[in-house]
């Protein structure tokens, strides 16, 4: 449960960015860090940021809590965070849900059994001329229809089987 | 046409990058304001008329002007890329698009607010747009307009990119200012204000991606001349990010003088309502501002044409008239329900409660509850007096304007629509099946002044 060389000089350089002593303000991008390497936050990977930044563990708790892009519980190797506020929800983000959720067999909050898709509701992405939409990792899936969401669970499948 | 500012060049090849954004005239700004004097760049801004275009529109010239001074203690210019209000989403395409426009207009303003460490704080889920914004940064950078010794000048500038991570509070000036020392996005009680105590309680100013890069024409055309495109106190141009039930959505660049009417139906903008259905509702400037019924978004209970501008849009207070906001326009066609539209803000404000006021965090969760509870058919009509009664007692009772963002749209949802929230009540079934909307269309009604 330790950073690579390469994330350990990220974190020198994101502290830099700030007046000396105020290295606590590189937590939420180290948080960020911590996500991407280890999917998602456990009370271990918090203490460990807490060191790197010589902060108290009830800090990075307390800023990890209040964040709604911080996973505390392991999820599914893709992520399909589906917009449902109003604009999106006009646009049809309901059906999207209903489609994903049938699809999968799993409810919104919930991960499929092989750990492969978690599927969340989010609120407004500022996507929303190009509702309905999600985010996956990185990026947005915008314009979502039926048939693009199977393209796009396909799409994770294969780069998955790819992978292994 | 009307006239740009912002996005004129956002179409041409390559503009993205720095060779062909220096090639179209970029960084003149620079070279201009750095001739001049701090307290020169201020006045011009200040004669621009320039308003914030993150929602509140604080002339910006005067935000500036208030910044404390102290000897000895660091000043912060710092940008509100958190763009989280629903139907907006301007911010992106400009830092997506022409990222070097907002970059060249954070080096003027941090020259002119004495700032050597600039932060633009961007909402967490944009993650693609912090690698965009650091290369134009570091092309910046090695063309000379960042870092030490800026052209000779003296002034040393760094810009750095902090990444949120999915709270719309952290928008609030002083949540983001928390948040950026590393904490939980918990509004500050104001006063001491940032322009006093800010970021490590420095001098900080906040403004708006949109403002900041507004400052480049403003610098280039001279605060004057900027002051002549655009109507009264309205001046420059403004994004408008379009959305809903229209046939072009997207992001527009307008001059203040056009019409709703004109932006919804021209070809130009929104291109009409889509599918050939009629209009029957809009909130012109993101999901905080009250939305109003077709009848009094095309013209004010005056009679009179409504314009795209601060002034015309919020004719008639909120009674009759709505507010610019962030200029996140969204469109609802006849087939759409305002009271279930109307729970979904619902949600999203609640979810998006810091907390920390009682009036706020139990007053939103409450009408959220109660929207639901009509939205499925089992309401009353005592409970659309009582979510009259929760959004006033929130208003105004609060640390920070979430509590008021929360109350306005469920209090203009239920002025302009009560007769739809008591028709779900009186058919608890056939709201489950259709839309009230069906049946009547709101630009049949009377006006009500
Ligand atoms: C709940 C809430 C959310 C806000 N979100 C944003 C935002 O996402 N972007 C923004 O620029 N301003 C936002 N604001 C307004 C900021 O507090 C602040 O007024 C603004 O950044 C000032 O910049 P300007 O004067 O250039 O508009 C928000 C305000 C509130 C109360
Ligand atoms: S009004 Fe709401 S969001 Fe603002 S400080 Fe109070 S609880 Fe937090
Ligand atoms: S409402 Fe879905 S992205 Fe804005």
């Amino acid at each position: 449960m330790v950073f690579s060389e390469e994330r350990l000089k990220k974190v020198s350089e994101i502290v830099a960015r700030y007046p000396e002593g105020k290295q606590k303000s590189a937590l939420i991008p180290v948080l960020h860090l911590a996500q991407e390497q280890f999917g998602w936050l456990s009370a271990e990977t918090m203490d460990y940021v807490a060191s790197l930044l010589s902060l108290e563990p009830v800090e990075v708790y307390e800023v990890a809590t209040f964040y709604s892009m911080f996973n505390l519980k392991p999820v599914g190797k893709y992520m399909f965070e589906v917009c449902q506020t109003g604009p999106c929800m006009i646009n049809g983000s309901d059906d999207i849900i209903a489609y994903i959720g049938e699809k999968l067999g799993i409810k919104p909050g919930e991960t499929t059994s092989d750990g492969m898709f978690t599927l969340k509701t989010v609120e407004c992405l500022g996507a929303c001329g190009y509702a309905p939409m999600m985010q996956m990792g990185k990026f947005y899936k915008e314009h979502l229809t039926k048939e693009k969401v199977d393209a796009i669970i396909e799409e994770c499948r294969n780069n998955a089987a790819v992978n292994n | 046409m009307g006239v740009k500012l912002l996005l004129d060049k956002a179409h041409i090849e390559g503009i993205r990058y720095y060779d062909a954004y220096r090639r179209n005239g970029g960084y003149a700004s620079v070279e201009k304001a750095l001739k001049m004097t701090p307290e020169a760049i201020v006045e011009e801004v200040k004669k621009s008329g320039l308003r914030g275009r993150g929602g509140a529109g604080f002339p910006t010239g005067m935000k500036w002007s208030f910044i404390a001074k102290p000897e000895g203690v660091p000043r912060h210019l710092v940008c509100n890329a958190d763009e989280s209000e629903p139907g907006t989403f301007k911010d992106r395409y400009l830092m997506e698009f022409i990222p070097h426009l907002l970059i060249e207009g954070l080096i003027v303003s941090s020259f002119a607010l004495g700032s050597h460490a600039t932060y633009i704080y961007i909402r967490g889920e944009y993650a693609w747009i912090p690698d965009i914004l650091e290369q134009a940064i570091a092309e910046a950078k090695a063309n000379g307009w960042l870092g030490k010794n800026i052209l000779n000048t003296g002034f040393d500038c760094e810009i750095y990119v902090q990444r949120g991570a999915g709270a719309y509070i952290c928008g609030e000036e002083t949540a983001l200012i928390e948040s950026l020392e590393g904490k939980r996005g918990n509004p500050r009680i104001k006063p001491p204000f940032p322009a006093v105590k800010g970021v490590w309680e420095r001098p900080t100013v906040v403004n708006n991606v949109e403002t900041l890069a507004a400052v480049v024409p403003v610098i280039n055309m001279g605060g004057e001349a900027y002051a002549k495109i655009g109507v009264g106190r309205s001046t420059g141009t403004k994004l408008i990010s379009a959305c809903g039930n229209i046939n072009k959505p997207g992001v527009y660049e307008i001059d203040m003088t056009i019409s709703v009417e004109e932006f919804i139906y021209s070809d130009e903008y929104c291109g009409g309502i889509a599918n050939g259905k009629r209009l029957k509702a809009c909130i012109p400037g993101g999901s905080s501002v009250p939305i109003l019924p077709a009848n009094l978004l095309l013209k004010t209970a005056k009679g009179e044409t409504r314009y795209m501008n601060y002034e015309s849009l919020s004719d008639g207070g909120f009674a009759t008239g709505t507010m610019m906001g962030s200029g996140g326009f969204i469109v609802y066609d006849e087939d759409q329900c305002i009271v279930k539209n109307t729970y979904t803000l619902a949600r999203f404000y609640r979810h998006e409660s810091c907390g920390q006021c009682s009036p706020c965090r139990e007053g939103t969760g409450w009408m959220e509850k109660i929207l639901k509870k009509i939205d499925s058919g089992k309401g009353a009509h005592e409970d659309i007096d009582l979510l009259w009664d929760i959004q006033r007692k929130i208003e105004g009772n609060t640390i920070c304007p979430l509590g008021d963002a929360a109350a306005w749209p469920v209090a203009a949802a239920i002025r302009h629509f009560r007769d739809e929230f008591e028709w779900h009540v009186d058919n608890p079934v056939e709201c489950l099946q259709r839309n009230y909307g069906l049946a009547h269309y709101a630009d049949e009604r009377e006006v009500v002044a």
